[in-house]
C-alpha cells in the first residue's frame, strides 16, 4: 500500500509541476515546520482557548478554579446595554471611516494616476500616515484639536467662524472628530490599493475610450471601474474589519469618552478584561464581534476570488 | 505614457483637488513638528502660529527628563528587531512552500492568514496573557517578542508569497535539469533572488512591531520593560491634561525611525502588499 502511493505520487505531481517529477514537492514539507509550530501554539491554540473562555467564569486573580458556565456570559451580554452601545458606536465608526475614506482615496488614486506635476511629492506625503505609530497619530490630532493651542480652532477663529470648540470632549463632536482621524490614518493603504487596481487596466483602453469621445465619467465607469471593482470590494471589507477592531487610535484620542460616546467594542472589551479582570465575559464579547466580522470577511473573500479570475 | 487629453480647466481642477489632499494629509504632521519646537509661552498663546517665533529644543530635553524615553526606545528596538528577524527566518521557507505547492496544507495556511487578520485581538490576547503568565513571561520583552513574531507572520507570509511567485519557476527547473537537488536549488538559485523581498518584509515587520501598542499595553506593566508607544501615552497624564511641548517632541522622535525606513522601502512594500492582497 505504501509502495503504491509512493510510486503513484510523483507521476501525479509531474503533470502539475513539470520539474517536480524528479524531486517531489512534498519532499520539502519540513520547511513549513519552523512557522507552523509557533502558529499552532501561539495563534490557533490561543484562539480556540479564547473561544472556550467565553463559556467559563474565568477572572483575573481568582483563587478558586474556573468553571464552565455554558452560555451565561452570552445571556448577560444580551442585556448589557453598555456593550450594545459600544457595538453600535463600533459600527458607526467602522462605516463612518470606511466609506468616506474609500471615496476620498479613490479620488486621490485617480489624481495620482494622472500625469500631474508634483505627483511624486503627493505620493510621498500621502504615505506618511501609514508609517506613523497609531499612538503618535492620536497624539498629533490631539494637538490639532486642542481647544486653545490647536490649529483647527485657530483656523476657525481666523476665518471669523466663531471661537471653535473642544472637539474631543464635546458629546456631539467627539465621534465625528475621531472618525476624521480614522479616515486620515487609513488613507495611504486604501489609496495604494486602488492605485494598483487602476494601473492594472491597460492604458490603451483609456486612450481608445478617449478617442471615441467618452468623457471622464464614462471612461471611469466603463474602463477603470470594472477592473477596480474586485480590489475596491476587498479593500473596503478589510478596512471595515480593521476599523471595527481598532483600539490604539481612539484609546489615545478620547479613551472612549466623553461619557462613552467613542467607546469602541475593543476599548470596552479591554476594560472588562484588564481593568475589571472579567476574562470570560470579555472573551464572549470577542466572540460576538467575530460574528459581525465574519460577514465582512465573506465579502472580502468573494472580492478576492473575483480579483483572481480577472488577472 | 500619455494620459488622455484633459481640458485646461479640468487640469486646473485636478491641481486644486491635489492641493486639498496635500493640505489634509500633511498639515497635522507639520503641526506636530511646529508644536515640538515651540517654547511654553507660544504654546499658551491664544493665537498659535505655524512657525515658532522663538524655536527651542527645550521640549526635547524636557521630554527625556520626564519619561525614560531612551530606555523605551531601546526596548522597542530590541522587540521590533528580534520579532522581525525571527518572523522572516521562519516565514520564508513556509511562504516558499505555500506559493509553490497547491495542497490542503497551503490552502489551510492561506485561510489562516486571512482569518487571523480579522479576529479581534481581545479574543487572542486574553489566552495569550494567561499562557504567558503561567510561563512567567508577562512583563518581559521575550514574551512580547513571541507575540509579535506570531502576529507578524500572516503579513510576512503574504508579502513573501508575492515575492516567491515573482521568481520564475523556469529558473528553478533549469537548475534541477542541471542536476541540483531541491534544497540546493532553493539555497543557490531562489534565495538570492528573494533576498530583496526578504529584506523589505523584515523592515516592514520591524515598523509594525515598532509602532504596535495594544499587545505592549497589556503585556508590559513596568516602566523598565515598556516600549516607546506605551511610554508616550504616559505624557498624556491621568486626566488627559498634557504638557503639549514635550508630548509633541517625544511623539515626533518616535516617528522618525519608521518614516526613514518607510521612505527607503516604500515601493517594495506597496508592491509586495498588493500582489499579496489582490492576487494569489
Amino acid at each position: 500500500m505504501t509502495l503504491a502511493t509512493a510510486t503513484s505520487r510523483p507521476g501525479k505531481a509531474r503533470s502539475e509541476h513539470p520539474w517536480s517529477g524528479k524531486q517531489p514537492d512534498h519532499g520539502v514539507w519540513f520547511l513549513v515546520l519552523p512557522a507552523l509550530i509557533p502558529i499552532l501554539v501561539l495563534s490557533v491554540g490561543p484562539l480556540l482557548y479564547g473561544i472556550s473562555l467565553a463559556f467559563t467564569d474565568s477572572q483575573a486573580g481568582r483563587t478558586q478554579p474556573t468553571e464552565w458556565i455554558g452560555t451565561l456570559n452570552f445571556q448577560d451580554l444580551l442585556h448589557d446595554t453598555l456593550f450594545w452601545d459600544s457595538f453600535r458606536i463600533g459600527l458607526l465608526w467602522a462605516i463612518g471611516v470606511t466609506l468616506p475614506q474609500f471615496l476620498l482615496a479613490l479620488g486621490l488614486a485617480l489624481l495620482l494616476n494622472q500625469n500631474l506635476r508634483f505627483r511624486w511629492l503627493a505620493r510621498a506625503i500621502a504615505i506618511i500616515p501609514w508609517a506613523m505609530p497609531e499612538v503618535v497619530v492620536g497624539i498629533m490630532w490631539r494637538l490639532v484639536y486642542n481647544p486653545d493651542a490647536g490649529i483647527l480652532n485657530e483656523t476657525i477663529r481666523d476665518l471669523g467662524l466663531g471661537d471653535g470648540r473642544d472637539w474631543l470632549t464635546g458629546l456631539a463632536t467627539a465621534l465625528p472628530a475621531v472618525i476624521v482621524v480614522g479616515i486620515w490614518a487609513g488613507m495611504p493603504q486604501t489609496t495604494v490599493a486602488l492605485l494598483a487596481g487602476l494601473q492594472n487596466t491597460p492604458h490603451e483602453l483609456h486612450e481608445a475610450a478617449a478617442l471615441d469621445g467618452a468623457g471622464a465619467w464614462r471612461r471611469f465607469r466603463t474602463v477603470a471601474w470594472p477592473a477596480l471593482k474586485p480590489v475596491a470590494l476587498a479593500i473596503t471589507a478589510l478596512n471595515f474589519i480593521w476599523n471595527f477592531n481598532s483600539f490604539a487610535l481612539v484609546y489615545v484620542l478620547t479613551n472612549g469618552g466623553p461619557g462613552g460616546r467613542t467607546r469602541l467594542p475593543m476599548l470596552f472589551a479591554y476594560e472588562e478584561a484588564f481593568r475589571y479582570g472579567q476574562f470570560g465575559y470579555a472573551a464572549a464579547m470577542g466572540c460576538v464581534m467575530v460574528a459581525v466580522i465574519s460577514v465582512m470577511l465573506a465579502f472580502y473573500l468573494v472580492g478576492r476570488l473575483k480579483g483572481g479570475e480577472g488577472q | 505614457m500619455t494620459t488622455p487629453r484633459t481640458s485646461r480647466s479640468g487640469r486646473a481642477g485636478q491641481y486644486v483637488a491635489l492641493l486639498c489632499y496635500l493640505v489634509f494629509l500633511a498639515f497635522p504632521f507639520l503641526w506636530l513638528i511646529s508644536t515640538a519646537f515651540k517654547p511654553p509661552r507660544e504654546l499658551g498663546s491664544l493665537h498659535p502660529t505655524w512657525i515658532p517665533d522663538d524655536p527651542t529644543l527645550d521640549n526635547f530635553r524636557q521630554a527625556f527628563d520626564e519619561q525614560p524615553l531612551l530606555r523605551a526606545a531601546g526596548n522597542s528596538l530590541i522587540a521590533a528587531l528580534s520579532a522581525a528577524l525571527i518572523a522572516v527566518v521562519i516565514a520564508t521557507p513556509m511562504a516558499y512552500v505555500m506559493a509553490r505547492n497547491r495542497n490542503k496544507l497551503s490552502a489551510a495556511a492561506t485561510g489562516w492568514v486571512v482569518v487571523s487578520q480579522a479576529f479581534p485581538f481581545v479574543l487572542v490576547i486574553i489566552p495569550l496573557f494567561l499562557i504567558l503568565k503561567n510561563l512567567h513571561l508577562i512583563n518581559t520583552l521575550s514574551g512580547l517578542i513571541m507575540v509579535y513574531v506570531v502576529w507578524s507572520l500572516p503579513f510576512a507570509l503574504w508579502m513573501l508569497g508575492g515575492y516567491v511567485r515573482a521568481v520564475p519557476r523556469e529558473l528553478e527547473e533549469a537548475a534541477s535539469v542541471d542536476g541540483a537537488g531541491r534544497l540546493r536549488t532553493l539555497v543557490s538559485v531562489t534565495a538570492p533572488l528573494l533576498a530583496p523581498g526578504i529584506v523589505a518584509t523584515a523592515l516592514f515587520a520591524f515598523i509594525t512591531a515598532w509602532n504596535e501598542f495594544f499587545f505592549a499595553l497589556v503585556l508590559l506593566k513596568t516602566p523598565q520593560t515598556q516600549t516607546l508607544p506605551v511610554v508616550l501615552t504616559h505624557f498624556l497624564g491621568a486626566e488627559g491634561v498634557a504638557d503639549l511641548g514635550p508630548l509633541a517632541a517625544a511623539a515626533f522622535l518616535a516617528t522618525i525611525p519608521s518614516l526613514v525606513i518607510f521612505a527607503i522601502i516604500q515601493k517594495r512594500i506597496t508592491g509586495g502588499m498588493l500582489t499579496g492582497a489582490v492576487k494569489s
